[in-house]
């Protein structure tokens, strides 16, 4: 680790004005930052921690919608999301109890790691990300690998999904992160079902239009028979090659429409 | 009723209580007055040359001491190899310089080129990025068979090529030549053992101090061995007197192998602190240990066993490819050899077996011993080749094991060794009793109605523990001896220290030990502790590995137990008015044969040492003894295995629904300790066919270099064990009887998991000879695809 200064402060407008000063950086539950700033990859002058700001670790639910503040922790969501059981379900299922207690939903979406859980959620939700200047639709945040539309200095300070009528995330772990190898999250809404994937692409996660369109129909397994994703554009390394993930994208899509009837 | 007290008694561990309430004295929680750190700078490649090192920018900056290159070491010893291979050709193996820091190249990632020494840990690290070099990368060999090739690049400019060694072992030729010649089938398997980083929970540390008031430097390190540390690193590297040298391993949180060696960075600090004359620690991170902690395995075999008409197995021929890495680590030599060749008849009576091995330098890290040490490549290639045949025989493979099984001991195999004693048929019926065979089919049955492949692998395994004669592995190239040490110190109220030369790290000798000897004087264990783990105390043992410690340290206690008792003895009867021939000593108690006179354990003792009433002309004062134990042979504990597995058909995944495991260790102290050996044995032989795996780009780039990719097995991996040591055959030339049960369950564990998902693959009507270790989902759903 190289040194650097620590804010704590407890509202959204002082963190942003902590924000503001040269090479700061927000510091969620620390579980993919500590690492990295460990290993020395990562070097800012300030760390401004989001942790002691009451206002955005909130979960609620209101007219079929359930809002979840930036920085609660997937301990927390997994405790408090019952309103929307397939998210809560994903969230008591990442990683260990130590970082379910500290990772919060805000990291792991500014984080965007190509396989984390959340982003399949946040997109077959077609969820909106809140930050403390605007509010963006999940389609238009995701923009690939650990890339997203936030600006520097922005804060992602709630989460809004629309309760689906029914829902599953099926994640297949890789074997040594128990990160997604490939993970689908299917969602069903009256006006139709989204399909989200991740672990899988190149491109960071996604969604699976063709299983969308005729899920929309059906929503059973068997109406993705035949359908599959082609291996270009899906990720290999040591765990997986592509056409292993692409596989896997069918089995996991279906076992989730299985688990969500 | 089971026993409370000595041996049998299944005693819970007494350093448990430390370990577990934070009370633990690992090496990094020793700080020493002024000590200093120390951080390391790697190579980034696999194999470069050095061009410049320019440190002058780092030297400046705050708190750095001194920092040190590959020149500060001209000189200097480098860090030798303990083994002494010798050829098929005659030829001793060749034996690469291995500097404290590179000089002139760089041979793998993570080979150290250059060390900071600083007041604070991170200015160490600052300055250590801060220094300017020029290393010009070459190609890199990291594939065995290339680097073999003519016109390889070459590991060692001052070496012909990349091999070490090209060893032949076993039979006369024309007796295997003929076996297979007259064959009515011969299977034939080509597999890999995979490469392991052995992940002990606490990484490496080093603290080198030196005291100037009387020219002594004092090791702390985490070893499994501080004795061979100290003749290692003070006769070969420093050129340090032994009396001169301390070398402290205290507790160690785990070495599986890896904490055997004796390693650069113990030689750094050491050598540091005596030119600044400041102590120096250095701590590994997790992503040093992962390229600097020797590796384990990596072995590439072809294997052919020849069967007659009856399905007996007539020859056995191996060929293997051993990866040494870039430098040879302190015992690499010996694992694909001695300790491997040594155990390929396994459990059957195979009477014409030729070894081939060739031991190959590549530009990766070093790779030596790790828990089993040759014995599970031995024992996969064998019980791998067996299931094969009996596939291909179209035979029940437990039924071909059992009409080749060695059924009358001792037995001299044709690969040099001779067991002394052994019963596989009786731990291969107590397995099929406790994995309900009978019931198996129908298990499978149920699994197929819910989508799954079942499938049932069994294997067996046989083991050489407590290497030995040192006259014998002298002449097969140790530059050591392999007997061990204790001193039983007898206190004046009757309490006893043991120093011995055995080493625990995890083993629980500080439990098993003193109920030895509890048994021999009939006293409680609470008077008993055991010393260990420090040059200054301990008497010269060679430490801990190759599950020696019982069969060979614990010898030595129980014959200076012997001593004690006689010495004992004699002042007991002198104290009782008796002939020393009428004493009996029971529960504590010396007692004239045939009479009510008797004395205490304490009363004897204390005469020991304040001698008033004491027979001074006949005997010493004192109740110390000391003795060395050389043992005659190694033991071979044995054992059957079987493990239970459920395939997913759509994505490859393997669970292990189930594990059981009949060993036979001879006579056990305490049998608690030994199933807690055995369990995390078999979780690290599941670890080794499931889960881990050390990988390497063509480059040389470590590409499995954290957590993140190189997967342990967990918890959840690894189902309830199904324990057994029941079959008990006593080793016959130890004073104990005892076998060792350190390694068994990694090296009798893999064979019955791989035999088990292609039993599932096969009866689930694929055709699948073989997948390589480790089963990863990708890799079976792979093998099913065809
Ligand atoms: C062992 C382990 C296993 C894991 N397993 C999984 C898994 O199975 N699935 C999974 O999805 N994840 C997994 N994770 C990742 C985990 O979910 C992290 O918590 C998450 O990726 C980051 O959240 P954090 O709050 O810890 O963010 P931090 O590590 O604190 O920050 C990550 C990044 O986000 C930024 N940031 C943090 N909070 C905000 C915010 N509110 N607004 C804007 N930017 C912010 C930081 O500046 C930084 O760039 C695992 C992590 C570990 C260590």
């Amino acid at each position: 680790m190289y040194s650097f200064e620590i804010e704590s402060p407890v509202s959204v407008a002082d963190a942003v004005a902590a924000l503001g000063k040269e090479e700061a950086q927000a510091l969620g539950g620390g579980q993919t930052l500590i690492p990295s700033l460990k290993a020395r990859l990562a070097a800012p002058a300030v760390l401004v921690s989001l942790s002691k700001i009451d206002e955005i670790k909130g979960i609620s639910a209101a007219d079929g919608v359930l809002s979840i503040g930036g920085g609660a922790t997937h301990a927390s969501v997994a405790a408090e999301a019952g309103a929307y059981p397939a998210l809560a379900a994903l969230a008591a299922n990442i990683g260990d109890p130590a970082v379910r207690n500290r990772g919060t939903i805000g990291g792991s979406l500014a984080n965007n790691d190509p396989a984390a859980c959340y982003p399949a959620a946040a997109l077959a939700s077609g969820a909106t990300i809140v930050t403390n200047t605007r509010e963006i639709a999940a389609d238009d945040y995701f923009e690939g690998m650990f890339t997203t539309a936030l600006e520097d200095g922005e804060i992602v300070t709630e989460v809004r999904f629309p309760i689906p009528e029914k829902a599953a995330y099926v994640k297949f772990e890789q074997p040594a992160s128990r990160f997604a190898l490939v993970g689908v999250f299917v969602a069903k809404y009256p006006d139709g079902v989204r399909v989200a994937v991740t672990g899988a692409s190149e491109e960071g996660v996604f969604r699976w239009e063709e299983a969308e369109a005729a899920l929309s129909g059906n929503f059973s397994a068997s109406a993705l028979d035949g359908l599959s994703l082609p291996a270009e554009g899906m990720m290999g390394d040591l765990h997986a090659a592509p056409d292993y993930r692409a596989h896997l994208v069918g089995v996991m899509t279906r076992r989730a429409v299985t688990a969500a009837q | 009723m089971p026993k409370d007290h000595g041996i049998g008694a299944a005693q819970k561990r007494r350093e448990d209580v430390r370990f577990l309430t934070g009370a633990g004295q690992y090496t990094d929680d020793i700080s020493v007055y002024g000590q200093t750190y120390c951080a390391f700078l790697r190579s980034d490649v696999a194999h470069g040359t050095i061009k410049s090192i320019d440190t002058s920018d780092a030297e400046a900056m705050p708190g750095v001491l001194r920092i040190f290159t590959g020149k500060d070491f001209e000189g200097i010893g480098g860090l030798p190899c303990g083994w002494q291979v010798t050829d098929k050709h005659g030829e001793p193996m060749k034996e690469p310089g291995h500097p404290v820091l590179a000089q002139g190249k760089v041979r793998h990632v993570g080979d150290p080129f250059a060390a900071v020494i600083a007041e604070t840990l991170e200015e160490a690290r600052d300055a250590a990025e801060a220094i300017v070099y020029d290393i010009e990368e070459l190609p890199a060999v990291v594939n065995m068979k290339a680097a073999l090739e003519e016109g390889a690049v070459k590991v060692h400019d001052d070496l012909s090529d990349n091999l070490c060694y090209d060893w032949q072992f076993g039979s006369d030729q024309a007796d295997v030549d003929k076996a297979f010649a007259e064959a009515a089938h011969v299977t034939t398997l080509e597999l890999v053992n995979n490469r392991l980083v052995a992940n002990p929970m606490e990484p490496r540390v080093a603290l080198g101090e030196y005291n100037r008031a009387n020219d002594e430097s004092t090791l702390y390190t985490t070893s499994q061995n501080p004795h061979v540390i100290r003749l290692l690193m003070g006769a070969f590297v420093l050129g340090i007197p032994e009396h001169k040298l301390r070398v402290v391993a205290p507790d160690v949180g785990g070495g599986f192998g890896t904490k055997i060696f004796h390693y650069a960075e113990e030689a750094f600090v050491t050598f540091a602190s005596r030119q600044l004359n400041r102590p120096v620690k250095w701590t590994s991170t997790r992503s040093e240990a992962f390229m600097s902690d020797a590796h384990g395995r990596d072995h590439v075999t072809k294997i052919e066993l020849a069967l007659d008409a009856e399905n007996n197995f007539t020859g056995l021929r191996t060929d293997t490819l051993a990866n040494m890495g870039a430098y040879l680590s302190t015992f690499s030599s010996s694992i694909p050899t001695w300790l491997h060749g040594t155990l390929m008849a396994g459990n059957y009576k195979t009477p014409a077996i030729q070894v081939n091995v060739k031991a190959v330098f590549t530009n990766t890290v070093p790779v030596d011993a790790y828990r089993g040490a040759g014995r599970p490549e031995a024992t996969f290639q064998l019980e791998r080749l067996v299931d094969k045949a009996a596939r291909e025989l179209g035979v029940d493979p437990i039924a071909l094991r059992r009409q080749n099984f060695i059924d009358s001991f001792p037995y001299a195999t044709p690969v040099a060794v001779e067991y002394d004693t052994g019963d596989y048929v009786a731990t291969m019926d107590k397995l099929e009793e406790m994995i309900d065979r009978q019931g198996f089919e129908a298990r499978r049955e149920e699994s197929r109605k819910r989508g799954k492949l079942r499938g049932l692998g069994v294997n067996c395994y046989i083991e050489a523990c407590g290497i030995a004669p040192s006259n014998l592995v002298g002449q097969l190239g140790a530059r050591a001896g392999l007997y061990d040490a204790a001193t039983v110190r007898v206190n004046a109220t009757g309490s006893i220290s043991v120093m011995v030369g055995a080493h625990s790290h995890g083993q629980g000798h500080e439990t098993a030990f003193p109920q030895v000897v509890a048994e021999m004087l009939g006293i409680d264990e609470s008077m008993i502790d055991i010393v260990h783990g420090d040059t200054s105390k301990i008497p010269f043992g060679m430490g801990t590995y190759g599950s020696r410690s019982l069969a060979v340290c614990g010898s030595a206690m129980v014959r200076a137990t012997e001593k004690i008792i006689n010495k004992a003895k004699k002042i007991a009867s002198h104290l009782l008015e008796a002939a020393e021939a009428d004493i009996e000593l029971k529960d504590g108690q010396f007692t004239v044969a045939g009479t009510d006179k008797s004395v205490a354990w304490g009363d004897v003792t204390l005469a020991a040492y304040v001698p008033h009433n004491y027979p001074l002309e006949e005997i010493e004062p004192g109740l110390e003894e000391t003795a060395f134990y050389d043992p005659s042979n190694f033991t071979y504990p044995s054992g059957a295995y079987a493990c239970e597995v459920e395939v997913d058909p759509e994505t490859g995944r393997v669970e292990i629904l189930s594990f059981a495991a009949a060993d036979d260790f001879g006579n056990v102290v305490n049998p608690m300790i030994v199933e807690g050996q055995v369990h995390g044995g078999i979780a690290q032989g599941i670890g080794q066919a499931m889960l881990e795996n050390c990988v390497y780009d063509e480059n040389g780039q470590l590409l499995s270099a954290s957590y993140m990719d190189y997967a342990m097995p967990r918890a959840e991996d690894v189902p309830f064990f199904q324990v057994d040591h029941s079959c008990a055959t006593p080793c016959t030339h130890n004073p104990l009887g005892v076998k060792g049960c350190g390694e068994a369950g990694a090296i009798g564990s893999p064979p019955a998991v791989v035999n088990a998902v292609l039993d599932a693959l096969n009866a689930g009507g694929m055709t699948v000879d073989h997948i390589d270790m480790p089963l990863s989902p990708h890799r079976v759903w792979k093998a099913m695809q065809g």
